[in-house]
């Protein structure tokens, strides 16, 4: 009998939904990003990213075209939770794109999706190499960790003979894994132990301890930045590896930008690979910078989860640029792959045509202390990087 | 309205007791937007259905029983993901059937304890479940999930779509089944007996029932609906996640269920209903005050309304029947 | 044959610092479940109230961190008095079920309110210079703060033993776990009595959610997560023994370590396969009066 009056209250609910949602000449992005949890950091700097950005362009879409986003919260690591999101966004919301997602299980979840739907996915963070090749319409402005964990591996093999992998244990964890392995080994190294820590809350203390135990040169680490790199930092200080000689290197997230106030000293001196530092001495950057202190007030620090979101919101209103704010998907997959912009906050950048996956400078960084402050400075550029993970397996 | 369980108070389906399925009928044509929830939703009343036999029926407090839900949802996937049966029923055959075993095994071994002791055991049994899941990583896919699921169209006709159509009347007519089986259960002796166990299990063993079988057999056949209700969320969502085995998502079982009342078939319906109804449309917009509004409604159900919305209906009915009564008997000459 | 040593006694260290954490937020819930038989899975909101506390009080109100240990302790201590005379006390004669539920409804408010006052990111703990960096003992270097919580917590440890074998607080308490009637026959206020473990219990898991902030890491899904662990402690331990919950803190404590440092592959499988296995060899659990 009740259930019967529920059911009256969701009809009703869902027609003042559907009185809502009609639309005229409006683009609308669906964006999927971590505003809650322990990893709700990631999302916000996402999002300024992508609200700085429209900001500051909206006079670079065409007459009378609007972009509205419409946000959504995955809450972490939840991959049912990420596709059940794109499934309303696309169904009931009528997006034309999809963008954001800081998981990689999340956007290998999504993939099918946007395939059976045609809705461009623009990935902003998500760094598993395997997430292009899952649909004709993924387009991905961030990174892969192929393209950072295997260059580190190349240069530390320079210098050192003997390393211990710690990595978050999910598909880019295990993608950094293997993509520092070959680079290490194929230069001489030799893999003295591994360990692969839980994804969400993790006491790094046991882990970092055997890391110590197995005496290695360096201890290579990923992790999902934000608040955990100072976590793992601080393990790392704490039982003294540093002063027991062993070096800290890892993929740009053990040292994220907006965390390192937070680390103390134990960083200093640890040598990452990344495609964007905030300490970066390009002039596209400063401008970005100065844009994004003055927005967020000159605290608010932002990451290469922030970068890429801009980036791909540039990618995006290049589309509707270029097809006059009616969006063809197809048409917008074909303009996307050949999206380049020489002058991203982190260097020159352009997306792949062949894989839809992005190309861009690897920075080799030092954290060091400039002017009192924590910075990871820049002290190698290996130009162009592929994601190495499709230029081995040969997978488009 | 809570039935005490006496198998002699109709069994025969009353009118009104046709009024959901009509309405899911309904929900197919009016709201096509809204398909993938609502199918969602009918999964959530099968595994609510499952946890009231246990629960409200044969009096056994788990807390684990995401075990079964999980395990369904797994078996159908990899099912499907590494062996490459693709095929819906088989599918829902295996996970029946894999459930049933896990059911039968543990419950031979945690029923015959009580109290904090039992909680325990049934957490610690979903929790195992977890950790494989999460650790296996190349048969479950562990964090990442399993994808990669294909769903072959139900009798070589039915393809299950992006809007959720196929999923939804699939989900329909296997509810549609499992409530009819489960209401002939209750309305047995044998439900009568578990309610019996329930209310007094020394009672019970002294009159010469079989207290450790029928709860055996109660909590195997449960294990086993749960199972279906996850092979279905697999199937719909053709993804499994972690979260099918966690703790919160069976917490928040639990809440749907105790929502729309224990004990009382009908509860495990409107319980997920009104609880996923009202997520939707609310959880977007205040995240924070839903989870604080969950539990206040929680509490405030433990303290002052233990039969959730429907013990309160039946208290509403019974009122007005009173007041009527009483003014009849006014009007009489 | 040094590497196995230096391994033992990484993880003989690390995990008896974890088990100390462990026994401090569950001895509370062995002594109240055991006093009063109530299945109280919120415990970790008192835990995580500590932490919070804790962190609020050494960033906002800049008191030392010795002190703030102390207010998390009292504070907590106090909150779960007025949790306890208005909503615990109502629910001690009914159902476990009821109680359950109850209790997983005070979760999902603390979970929220938690949210709602911190936001939803970790907290971090600024620990006061003297109890950061390493502290070396026979030529190895440990951790001066774990260093500290292993110290602390055998000086508590100890402390409860003497409270309750040697005071007549102990002995009532002890008086009415084994027959509360009984207690209660010979003039003991049990309902006073229950106030007062109740306060001390859930004080003691605010002291220890403080106390462990570094290791357990303080959000609001802490009650949700870390209730098994608590749990398990408990049930493993024996209700009402102060013994108990100590062996199995520390037994706990020092096994996810060891399994952490040796076979990471496994994570918690092997803790919760022991956990059932002696469950159901010993129903009581360890030091529990068996049935």
């Amino acid at each position: 009998m009740k259930s019967r009056t529920a059911f009256k209250i969701g009809l009703g609910l869902v027609a003042s939904v559907l009185a809502m949602s009609a639309t005229a000449q409006t683009v609308k992005i669906g964006f999927i990003s971590t505003y809650s949890g322990p990893m709700a950091s990631l999302g916000e700097e996402m999002e300024r990213a992508v609200k700085l950005y429209m900001k500051l362009n909206g006079d670079k879409l065409p007459a009378g075209v609007k972009v509205e986003l419409v946000a959504r919260d995955d809450g972490g690591p939840n991959p049912d939770k990420g596709k059940q999101l794109a499934q309303e966004l696309i169904v009931r919301d009528h997006v034309n794109f999809l963008a954001g997602v800081v998981w990689t299980p999340s956007a290998i979840a999504i993939a099918p999706l946007v395939t059976e739907a045609k809705v461009p996915f623009i990935v902003m963070n998500a760094g598993g190499s395997v997430i292009t090749t899952l649909s004709p319409y993924i387009v991905r402005t961030s990174f892969t960790l192929w393209q950072a964990a295997y260059p580190m591996g190349q240069w530390a093999a320079k210098k050192y003979k003997r390393a211990y992998i710690a990595v978050s244990d999910f598909a880019p964890g295990h993608d950094s894994e293997a993509a520092f392995e070959k680079g290490f080994v194929t230069g001489g190294g030799e893999i003295v132990g591994r360990v692969r820590m839980p994804v969400s809350n993790p006491d790094f203390i046991p882990f970092m301890q055997r890391a110590k135990d197995a005496k290695p040169d360096i201890v290579f680490s990923f992790i999902p930045g934000g608040v955990q790199s100072t976590q793992i930092m601080k393990a790392f200080g704490d039982l003294g590896l540093a002063k027991a000689g062993v070096k800290f290197v890892g993929t740009g997230d053990i040292v994220s930008d907006e965390e390192l106030p937070n680390m103390g000293d134990a960083p200093l001196g640890a040598v990452t690979a990344h495609h964007y530092s905030t300490a970066g001495d390009r002039p596209a950057n400063k401008a970005f910078l100065a844009a994004w202190h003055k927005e967020y007030g000159a605290k608010a620090t932002p990451n290469f989860l922030s970068v890429a979101s801009y980036d791909g919101m540039d990618a995006i209103y290049t589309a509707i640029r270029e097809q006059n704010g009616k969006i063809d998907p197809d048409q917008t997959i074909a303009i996307l792959k050949n999206y380049k912009n020489p002058n991203s906050p982190r260097g020159p950048i352009a997306i792949d045509p062949e894989t839809r996956d992005i190309i861009q400078n690897e920075y080799i960084r030092e954290t060091r202390r400039v002017n009192g402050e924590m910075a990871n400075v820049e002290i190698e550029t290996i130009p162009d990087a592929k994601d190495y993970w499709k230029v081995f397996n040969g997978k488009k | 309205m809570r039935h005490n369980g006496s198998y002699s108070a109709s069994p025969r389906i009353g009118l009104i007791e046709w009024l959901p399925w009509l309405l899911g009928v309904a929900a197919f044509f009016y709201l096509p937007e809204y398909l993938s929830l609502g199918a969602r939703i009918l999964v959530y009343i099968l595994y609510a259905l499952s946890v009231d036999l246990v629960v409200g029926y044969a009096g056994i407090v788990t807390l684990g029983h995401s075990a079964f839900f999980g395990l369904g949802a797994y078996a159908a996937g990899i099912l499907s993901a590494k062996v490459g049966v693709t095929d819906p029923m088989l599918q829902m055959l295996v996970a029946i059937a894999s459930c049933a075993l896990l059911g039968a095994a543990t419950g031979a071994l945690i029923l015959r304890t009580r109290g904090l002791t039992l909680l325990m055991l049934t957490l610690a049994i979903a929790a195992i479940l977890l950790e494989v899941a999460n650790k296996a990583t190349s048969i479950t896919g562990g964090a990442d999930g399993l994808s990669g699921i294909t769903v072959a169209p139900i009798f070589g006709l039915f393809r299950f779509d992006l809007f959720g159509k196929t999923a939804y009347w699939m989900c329909l007519v296997v509810l549609f089944i499992c409530w009819w089986i489960t209401r002939r259960i209750i309305y047995s002796p044998f439900g009568a007996s578990l309610v019996g166990i329930r209310e007094n299990h020394v009672r019970m063993a002294s009159i010469g029932s079989p207290v450790s079988m029928r709860l055996l057999t109660a909590y195997t056949l449960s294990a086993m609906l749960a199972g279906v209700a996850g092979a279905l969320l697999t199937q719909t969502n053709q993804f499994v996640g972690l979260n099918v085995l966690s703790f919160e998502s069976a917490g928040e079982l639990l809440v749907m269920l105790i929502l729309g009342g224990v004990g009382r078939i009908y509860g495990a319906f409107v319980g997920p209903i009104v609880y996923m109804i009202a997520q939707d449309q609310l959880a977007k917009q205040f995240p924070e005050y839903w989870s604080l509004g969950i539990g206040v409604l929680l509490v405030a159900i433990v303290l002052f309304a233990r039969g959730g919305l429907l013990g309160i209906v039946d208290l509403v009915v019974a009122h007005a029947k009173r007041g009527k009564s009483a003014f009849a008997g006014k009007e009489a000459p | 044959m040094q590497e196995l040593i230096a391994s033992l006694v990484s993880v003989a260290f690390h995990g008896t610092a974890y088990g100390m954490i462990l026994y401090v937020i569950s001895v509370g819930l062995s002594v109240t479940m055991g006093l009063m038989g109530f299945a109280n899975l919120a415990h970790g909101v008192f835990a995580m109230a500590g932490g919070y506390l804790l962190t609020t009080a050494m960033d906002s109100w800049g008191v030392p961190f010795p002190l703030a240990l102390v207010i998390s302790f009292v504070l907590v201590a106090l909150g779960s008095v007025v949790l306890e005379r208005l909503l615990y006390a109502r629910l001690y004669s009914a159902g476990e079920l009821a109680q359950v539920l109850f209790t997983i409804g005070l979760i999902f408010i603390a979970t929220a309110v938690a949210r709602l006052i911190y936001g939803t990111l970790q907290q971090p703990v600024h620990l006061p210079e003297y109890m950061k960096g390493q502290f070396s003992l026979l030529g190895r270097d440990f951790p001066t703060y774990r260093v500290f919580i292993i110290l602390f917590g055998a000086a508590l440890v100890s402390a409860l033993w003497f409270g309750v074998e040697r005071t007549r607080f102990g002995a009532m308490v002890r008086a009415a776990v084994d027959n509360r009637a009984m207690a209660q026959s010979v003039g003991i206020d049990t309902q006073m009595l229950f106030m007062a473990t109740f306060a001390l219990g859930s004080g003691l898991a605010g002291l220890g959610g403080a106390l462990g902030a570094e290791i357990i890491a303080i959000q609001p899904s802490y009650p949700f997560e870390h209730l098994i662990y608590f749990l398990i402690v408990v049930a493993v331990g024996g209700l009402g023994s102060l013994r108990g919950p100590f062996v199995a803190a520390l037994v706990i404590g020092i096994a996810d370590t060891a399994c952490k440092y040796w076979v990471p592959e496994f994570g918690a499988f092997l803790i919760y396969v022991a956990t059932i296995l002696l469950l159901l060899w010993r129903p009581a659990g360890l030091f529990g009066r068996q049935a």
